[in-house]
């Protein structure tokens, strides 16, 4: 282990406060973490009065309303991140390293659709796809007659899959084309210099150096839709199948089985374990520094007669998960009726009134979003960027165990979390439920995985000869830090800050288990009016929504931060 | 006090013996004595400022009344939590068990929710002057925890874009038709108490082989009961299976293409009580909410306006509404309710899969 203490020869007279502070990060860490995992645990391995047993997982594995479920979870997360890598690593390619028109907007374009939250998008999709009132349909209905068969049927296995890709793939994306815009020109001109055509180039050294990009991708994108609860409690249910969270959340019915959610998670988070490890067996023993002391511009492929082409095939797959569900929701916020196309002379602004004056929900849920996200999105930054920092520069002993901890809440579904959290705060020392301070433990939980490994992802592109060269001329851990690395991390932690705050926005399934009513939030608000069939309040709230993560992402983008132009810098090479 | 027995008794021969008993127990001993709206009570709820309702109504007509009694009492604002009564149900216990208390007033449609409420001690008894005068006592709790505040109907109905009147189901038995497969949309019981409700009266009445049969049409499953009237609507389904009547006639009113059908076998038939939780945050606010809500004044306007019934003696159901005595209803009971709570979930569960 990397126990190296500061060395007593060289006489410094300063102490190093990095190490404590480390440290008590860790423990709020391992608090954070261990605490509902450790409730979780209890109950699935427990009957109702706490004697051991194992009787939870025998009904588990023997009963087929378990199974249907574990199956099609397996079938859906599997499905949709190959769906995802195969659409997206060919998109960011083409925006990272190709001539091709427009790349910025398609950049905006992916980051629309990652704000969208998944139930949103699955409302909208609602709209335009369900089998008989969906616009889509509707409109296939006047070319092909009254009586064809639906073109669409979203509350299907493939429409939940189609909707669950429409919002994970960003995730893919936005891992991919970072590790595409960092990677230096030099070694692509090696690869040509030394006469490797194209094909070889991409082969040999671009596919592999942004391979652990894409693996994580997908990883990601798996797990995303392995524990996403929003999209097949709306589409699934009424298609009269469950999946595992929305199973898990059947549970919660009166007289909650918390035994057996608790029981249910555990299958969820031994793939996850494996999947890890998968992960690291597959990437481990290689090095991807591909930021260091010296670095050259990445160049652009030119793609010539097929500049247009590139940017028509990702306008074409843009318009699944932007441009027609957001036509849905403003047709519905404008319509009396959410799936009549709505006319000058039909337009009504009755929804909006209705939102905005009568439901009395509204204001609070905005109030409480609004203050969990900010919340969140900071203290998940600042507890992300010092565990990156320590399992990436191995600064303490036992860094790999923090490393784990970080990512293993992505193992646990958020409604399980939920339960977890609920358990742990609802009784001394920690009460907590019916505050937002429990919602804000759930939402830096669950952000803490994604936001960890990009920041580690920042980290481990950042080679630590940077700061060992600041330390060798004379700087202390936190001079280098703030003068080497920060600079340097600008970009990523501004993406983790936006990140974190649209995880918060995004998400549902822990908060529909620990919300109260004084403690909504703007999710738990949709996810209740789609239960009530309400389909133009949704349109109307989901549009608000996405005004304000816009406003706050574009607003924290503009922050200026110390040394960032040496970060702007280094990313336009 | 007692001036108004023929009122009663004439309501209970049109309304109340056709449905049933909501409260069973005649004796009324420990109900507190009847508390008019007096500018005490309006001052000291008006200190409060906010009341918290957790019902089940269609949201549309949940926030309306809340704005009726904001506009009625300035200074006091409604919150409105709306969910389906299980899932208000299950957390209230949750909250309840972890020493929250935010609820106010709770109105539900599983009018067997009260037994256990009232068991565990969670109601404050409370009757308002209007109820004590005008509501039938099989309508309200003898010791005043709670009374019917609304009645309303699960019915069958259709989409008339898509089906023709005379190919229009008649009774449930006709929804077991092959040619209803894949065309029809229901509200689930274990969210939803009108659907919680419903399905006991119809298991009662048919037996659980109809909802065998049922299971295998094809329903598109939603949660609310209010849920299906606007998918019909939409024209998303051609008939609706079970789901709120109120919703269908309101839609129809507005020129949507719906129609009720009340089947030949009797309509199921809801009660929602209201009661005040104990603890409440605002008593004083809910005690007026709950005076002002049971006045003749309001119960006529929520009639009028959300198409439901009231068992207030004095309201006066819209002209052109079909009366409850017109319709073969079927029989409330909400002891029966509570007892088959647990085998209506697990039963419905395993027949329609979610």
């Amino acid at each position: 282990m990397t126990t190296t203490t500061t060395s007593s020869s060289t006489a410094k007279p300063r102490i190093d406060w990095t190490r404590p502070v480390l440290w008590l990060f860790a423990a709020v860490l391992v608090l954070l973490i261990l605490l509902p995992l450790s409730w979780l645990a209890v109950f699935a391995f427990t009957d109702k009065s706490r004697h051991p047993t194992l009787q939870n997982f025998v009904t588990l594995f023997s009963n087929p309303d378990f199974l249907d479920p574990l199956l099609t979870t397996a079938i859906i997360a599997t499905t949709s991140a190959l769906i995802c890598c195969i659409v997206a690593a060919p998109i960011s390619w083409l925006v990272s390293r190709t001539d091709m028109p427009g790349r910025q907007t398609i950049r905006a374009l992916v980051t629309a659709s990652f704000v969208t939250p998944p139930f949103l998008g699955a409302v909208a999709w609602e709209l335009l796809a369900a089998p008989n009132s969906g616009l889509l349909n509707q409109l296939y209905r006047l070319f092909a007659g009254d009586d064809a068969d639906a073109l669409f049927n979203i509350y299907s296995m493939t429409g939940i899959i189609f909707v669950i890709s429409c919002y994970t793939f960003p995730f893919v994306f936005v891992l991919v084309a970072n590790a595409l815009d960092t990677m230096p020109g030099e070694l692509e001109d090696a690869s040509a210099i030394l006469g490797g055509n194209a094909w070889t180039t991409a082969r040999r050294v671009t596919i592999p150096l942004a391979l652990p990009a894409l693996v994580a991708g997908a990883l990601i994108a798996f797990l995303q839709a392995m524990t996403l609860f929003g999209s097949p409690a709306i589409l699934a249910l009424p298609a009269g199948f469950h999946t595992m969270t929305t199973k898990i959340w059947s549970l919660f019915q009166y007289p909650p089985k918390l035994e057996l959610a608790a029981a249910a998670a555990v299958p969820l988070l031994v793939l996850t374990i494996l999947l890890l490890q998968g992960q690291k067996a597959l990437l481990g023993r290689r090095g991807y520094s591909v930021i260091g002391g010296k670095y050259g511009a990445p160049r652009r492929v030119e793609l010539r007669g097929w500049r247009w082409a590139a940017l028509g095939f990702c306008l074409l797959v843009l318009l699944n998960p932007v441009f027609l569900p957001y036509l849905a929701l403003l047709n519905a916020a404008f319509s009396p009726n959410a799936t009549t196309l709505v006319t000058p002379s039909t337009a009504t602004l009755h929804n909006i009134v209705f939102v905005f004056t009568e439901l009395s929900s509204t204001q609070l849920a905005l109030k409480n979003t609004v203050i969990l996200g900010t919340a969140t999105a900071t203290i998940g930054t600042i507890l992300a960027l010092v565990i990156a920092y320590v399992t990436t520069r191995k600064v303490i002993a036992g860094h790999r165990v923090l490393g784990f901890l970080a990512t293993a809440p992505v193992a646990v579904p958020g409604i399980v979390l939920g339960v977890g959290l609920f358990l742990s705060y609802t009784r001394p020392p920690f009460v907590l439920y019916g505050t937002l301070w429990i919602l804000l433990l759930a939402f830096l939980t669950i952000n803490l995985p994604s936001a960890y490994q990009q920041l580690q992802a920042a980290f481990a592109t950042i080679h630590p000869e940077l700061e060992e060269a600041s330390r060798i001329l004379g700087a202390t851990r936190l001079q280098a830090l703030r003068q080497i690395t920060a600079p340097l991390l600008r970009t990523g932690v501004i993406a983790t800050w936006c990140f974190i705050f649209i995880g918060v926005m995004r998400e549902l399934s822990a908060a529909i288990v620990l919300f109260t009513s004084q403690t909504k939030v703007l999710s738990v608000l949709i996810y209740d009016l789609n239960e009530g069939g309400d389909l133009a309040a949704i349109a109307v709230l989901g549009i608000a929504m996405l005004v304000i993560t816009f406003a706050v992402v574009l607003a924290v983008n503009q922050i200026p931060m110390s040394g960032g132009n040496a970060g702007a810098k280094l990313r336009n090479g | 006090m007692r001036t108004t027995i023929s009122r009663r008794d004439v309501l209970k021969a049109s309304a109340a013996l056709t449905v049933g008993t909501v409260f069973a127990s005649p004796t009324r001993a420990a109900a507190p004595a009847p508390v008019a709206i007096t500018p005490d009570l309006v001052a000291a709820a008006t200190r409060e400022g906010k009341l918290v309702f957790y019902s089940s109504m269609d949201l549309p007509v949940g926030e309306k009344l809340g704005k009726a009694f904001e506009a009625a009492y300035p200074g006091i604002t409604v919150q409105i939590e709306r969910s389906g009564s299980e899932r208000l149900f299950q957390r209230v216990a949750q909250e309840f068990d972890s020493n929250i208390h935010a609820a106010d007033v709770v109105n539900s449609a599983d009018a067997s929710h009260f037994i256990p409420w009232k068991k565990s001690g969670w109601l404050m008894p409370f009757v308002p002057e209007d109820v004590a005068k005008y509501f039938p006592d099989n309508y309200r709790d003898p010791d005043g925890m709670a009374v019917t505040t609304r009645l309303w109907l699960s019915s069958i109905a259709y989409n008339t874009n898509l089906v023709k009147a005379e190919d229009a189901p008649k009774s449930f038995a006709d929804l077991l038709d092959p040619k209803w497969a894949g065309k029809m949309v229901k509200g689930h019981p274990a969210y939803s108490g009108t659907i919680m409700t419903t399905t006991f009266q119809i298991v009662r009445e048919l037996g659980w082989p109809y909802l065998e049969k049922l299971s295998k049409q094809r329903v598109m499953q939603v949660q609310s009961s209010t849920d299906p009237p606007k998918k019909l609507s939409l024209g998303e389904r051609a008939v609706m299976a079970d789901g709120n009547e109120y919703g269908i006639v309101l839609l129809k009113e507005a020129g949507q293409p719906v129609e009720p059908v009340y089947p030949t076998e009797g309509t199921p038939t809801i009660s929602g009580p209201t009661g005040i939780f104990a603890t409440a945050p605002h008593p004083n606010a809910a005690k007026l909410f709950q005076a002002w809500l049971h006045t003749r004044q309001t119960q006529q306007f929520f009639v009028d306006f959300t198409g439901q019934y009231s068992v207030h003696a004095q309201v006066q159901p819209k002209a052109g509404r079909r009366k409850l005595a017109d319709i073969k209803l079927m029989k409330e009971d909400p002891a029966g309710v509570e007892a088959m709570t647990e085998e209506i979930k697990t039963r419905y569960a395993r027949l329609f899969r979610v």
